[in-house]
């Protein structure tokens, strides 16, 4: 019982942590163009994330 | 790299003029950003590589005017943020041309920029996806047998993330249930919502009273499955709507008016007033009906009114909005205002004409008029006959409350969106756009097909049928100066013969008579006879365009609007389907009788008006239109399901439910073939879904049903239907070019 009351919290934590990670990433445009990031990685002209 | 060089000096003279290259038009378009820089978003079909991404954001960077531009590979446009104190604007698509690219401005309001709906459901999804994940670690525990303090303490973790989760992820349907049922209607949504929130409240008061039984996990999953439907519905809607938007340049939204001093001045549609001269020059379209006050040219009305014979016009000559002046500059006086119009008189055809298409409901909502009340009365009853004959009402509850659950549609809610979701993704691999998924529905559902003859059965531009030369060197001289000039007429020319080395002479054109060339003192003219001073008859449909050299006749050239290469195949694969073809046409009746004749269809109609139109499409009752033009614009409308070339006008192809790209006409048939396909796979669903029900329903009412078996049955009984709608991929290989959508700017747009 003991067990549990520290690994639930540890568990509910982490899913929270990843809910707000997807959010932050869907807040800052990163699924706005999925195929054109699959492909910016081919080029190595310019490696600065993009002006905002 | 060179995977994606097209060949730039091709289309560089196609793409470098109309409302690209016209500043003020453009600056009208951008959106402000502040501190001085503006955006607008240009459409790039071509790009689909990284070193596309490349050259096209690198071509833009140089430029002094040009703050920031980003390709977006997804949606084919590239974003540019420019400051136009240090540049014209009007250089930015030149610039993307010469980068070997394809390009034209996207109208800001299809800018599809932070889509919200999508937004939201997909930030719903994310909460339903964590809750449901969670929640269902601690009902594994429960069921795998944890008791007394610990089931408790999970009850309540699994309250506190499925109430916030809920009320969260699930406004998308409370929001939809509450509009239908504020009308007195009801849809999939309103079973849904009380099926969600019945079972969060009475899971809570379990909670409170230490019950045995919470469903938190049966409800948050099933907004996660439904949410999933939902999303990708909207996604595949999306996407078709950026597609068409993509299609096409963008037509002027006003044009140049001559003012009394002489000076010209950029006026918006909206701002042009009857009795302001405005100019026309070749290549651009009439912006409203209006009379030609100078200047001689010739009139496209293809897309207008259907008619191919391009028409002379002169000092004097009405024009009507939507028509394409094909040679000279033309300044005419403004008739009526553009909300009065021949084309705004088309949009106001239309939408009267939509009346009886609206009354049409989809499946799943006639579906869901019935399921509703039934699984509600259900639950009623097993309320009232668990309370009075055993006399326990909190069983009673418990069980009224386990049939609203287990019957909560979540497999018959995604029975239908998930096949048009498919269906959707065939039809764009086979060059098709489906706008939404209704129209399958319809177009499942029709009796006959009505097309419209010119630019639908047609290619809708002029090609070279029939020539006689009497020597090789005329023949030069005419691809030579052909290749000199923008005339339709010309074009077709030049891409009918073999390419030459170019003319080695001056050139002049003159509008509405055609093109001359001088080498040394042989004068050398490609135009039409009178004024190549043949008197010649005209026999036969098409246009003729001669050669002379000093006067002398050297042969000529004939063009006729060819029906598309697959046309005849077309129409008989739709009559060996049973749907009888007929063609409906604005043009001549010779002119359509030959065609029709040609193409084996009995049932045809010429010189038809657009109210013609409609009316003929409704005595057909349900067909299926296939037209391109301004004029046919109301009858795809009217009829009860529509499809479009992506050559066709903007108001037709933002008219019609499905536009193909591409040439052939084999997407008519597939579109049918895929649409009745699709319509047997939703019956099957639903009787997939309702047939889950038949055997969940008894063992909720008897009062055998707990959380484990709730959600195994939902999330089986979803599945199933998921995969049944896959099965439409299967099967044979698209019949349509195999080519994914090409989405060439098509360059025409009234």
């Amino acid at each position: 019982m003991s067990g549990l009351l520290l690994l639930i919290p540890v568990a509910v934590c982490l899913g929270i942590l990843a809910l707000v990670a997807f959010m932050w990433a869907l807040r800052s445009g990163q699924y706005e163009d999925l195929e054109g990031a699959g492909h910016r990685i081919l080029d190595d002209d310019k490696d600065k994330p993009r002006p905002d | 790299m060179t995977c994606c060089a097209p060949g730039a000096e091709s289309f560089a003279v196609q793409d470098a003029s109309g409302i690209e290259t016209d500043e003020e038009a453009l600056l009208a378009l951008s959106r402000k950003l502040g501190d001085g820089t503006r955006q607008l978003e240009f459409a790039v079909p071509d790009a689909h590589c990284a070193s596309c991404i490349r050259s096209i954001e690198t071509a833009l960077d140089a430029m002094p005017q040009v703050e920031s531009a980003r390709v977006n590979l997804s949606r084919r446009r590239v974003r540019v943020a420019f400051d136009p104190a240090r540049g014209s604007v009007a250089e930015i698509a030149p610039a993307i041309v010469a980068s070997g690219y394809h390009t034209h401005v996207v109208d800001p309001d299809a800018e599809t920029d932070g889509d919200p709906v999508l937004r939201e459901l997909v930030k719903a999804l994310a909460v339903a996806g964590f809750a449901a994940g969670n929640i269902m670690l601690f009902s594994v525990s429960v069921w795998s047998g944890a008791e007394g303090a610990t089931r408790d303490l999970f009850h309540w973790i699994s309250a506190l993330i499925a109430v916030p989760a809920i009320a969260y992820a699930g406004r998308p349907f409370f929001r939809s249930a509450w509009r239908a049922l504020r009308v007195g209607r009801t849809n999939m949504d309103v079973p849904i919502s009380i099926g969600v929130v019945l079972a969060a409240l009475l899971s809570l008061f379990e909670t409170l009273r230490s019950g045995e039984h919470a469903y938190f996990d049966a409800s948050t999953t099933l907004l996660f499955f439904l949410l999933i439907g939902r999303t990708l519905d909207h996604l595949m809607r999306e996407r078709a709507r950026s597609a068409v938007t993509n299609l096409a340049r963008l037509a002027p939204r006003g044009a140049v008016q001559v003012l009394a001093d002489g000076r010209r001045e950029y006026v918006a549609l909206n701002d042009i007033a009857p009795g302001m001269e405005l100019e026309l020059k070749a290549g651009e379209r009439v912006p409203v009906d209006a009379t030609v006050l100078s200047g001689a040219s010739e009139l496209d009305y293809a897309i207008v009114t259907g008619e191919t014979r391009p028409l002379q016009v002169g000092p004097g000559s009405t024009v009507m909005a939507g028509a394409n002046n094909l040679s000279g500059t033309l300044t005419i006086r403004c008739d009526k205002p553009s909300n009065e119009s021949f084309l705004a008189r088309m949009a106001a055809m239309m939408e009267a004409a939509e009346g009886a298409k609206s009354s049409y409901r989809r499946i799943a909502d006639r579906a869901a008029a019935v399921y509703a009340p039934a699984v509600h009365t259900l639950a009623i009853l097993t309320f009232l006959g668990w309370g009075i004959l055993s006399g326990d009402w909190h069983a009673a509850i418990l069980n009224a409350v386990a049939v609203l659950i287990i019957t909560c549609p979540c497999a018959l809610a995604l029975a239908v969106p998930i096949v048009h979701v498919v269906a959707a993704g065939r039809l764009f691999e086979g060059g098709v756009l489906m706008k939404d998924g209704v129209a399958l529905e319809r177009a499942a559902q029709v009796d006959g097909v009505a097309f419209d003859k010119t630019g639908t059965l047609t290619y809708g531009t002029p090609r070279l049928v029939r020539s006689r030369t009497d020597s090789d060197e005329a023949m030069r001289a005419a691809a030579a100066l052909a290749a000199r000039s923008t005339h339709p007429l010309s074009r077709a020319l030049a891409a009918a013969l073999p390419a030459t080395p170019g003319f080695a002479g001056e050139t002049t054109e003159l509008p509405g008579f055609g093109i001359e060339g001088r080498i040394g003192t042989t004068v050398w003219r490609l135009g039409n006879a009178r004024w190549d001073g043949i008197d010649a008859e005209h026999e036969g449909e098409g246009s003729q365009v001669w050669i002379s050299r000093d006067g002398q006749p050297m042969g000529f050239f004939e063009f006729a609007d060819e029906p598309r290469a697959d046309a005849a195949a077309a129409i008989a694969a739709l009559g060996a389907a049973g749907l009888p073809v007929s063609i409906l046409s604005g043009d001549r009746r010779e002119t359509v009788a030959a065609l029709a004749a040609r193409l084996g269809v009995a049932d045809f109609e010429a010189a038809l008006l657009p109210e013609d139109k409609v009316a003929a499409i409704h005595r057909r009752g349900r067909v299926m239109m296939v037209g391109d033009g301004i004029n046919d614009a109301p009858a795809l409308r009217a009829a009860h399901v529509s499809m479009a070339p992506s050559s066709a006008a903007d108001i037709g192809r933002s008219a019609a439910d499905f536009v193909f790209t591409g040439e052939k006409l084999a997407a008519v048939p597939f579109v049918l073939g895929t649409a009745r396909r699709a319509a047997a796979i939703v019956r099957q669903n639903l009787a997939l879904a309702i047939g889950y029900n038949f055997i969940a329903v008894p063992l909720a009412i008897s009062g055998h049903v707990t959380p484990l078996i709730a959600a195994v049955a939902m999330s089986g009984s979803s599945i199933v239907v998921v995969v049944n709608a896959l099965r439409l991929r299967l099967g044979d290989a698209r019949p349509v070019a195999a080519r994914p959508p090409a989405l060439q700017p098509s360059g025409v747009s009234p």
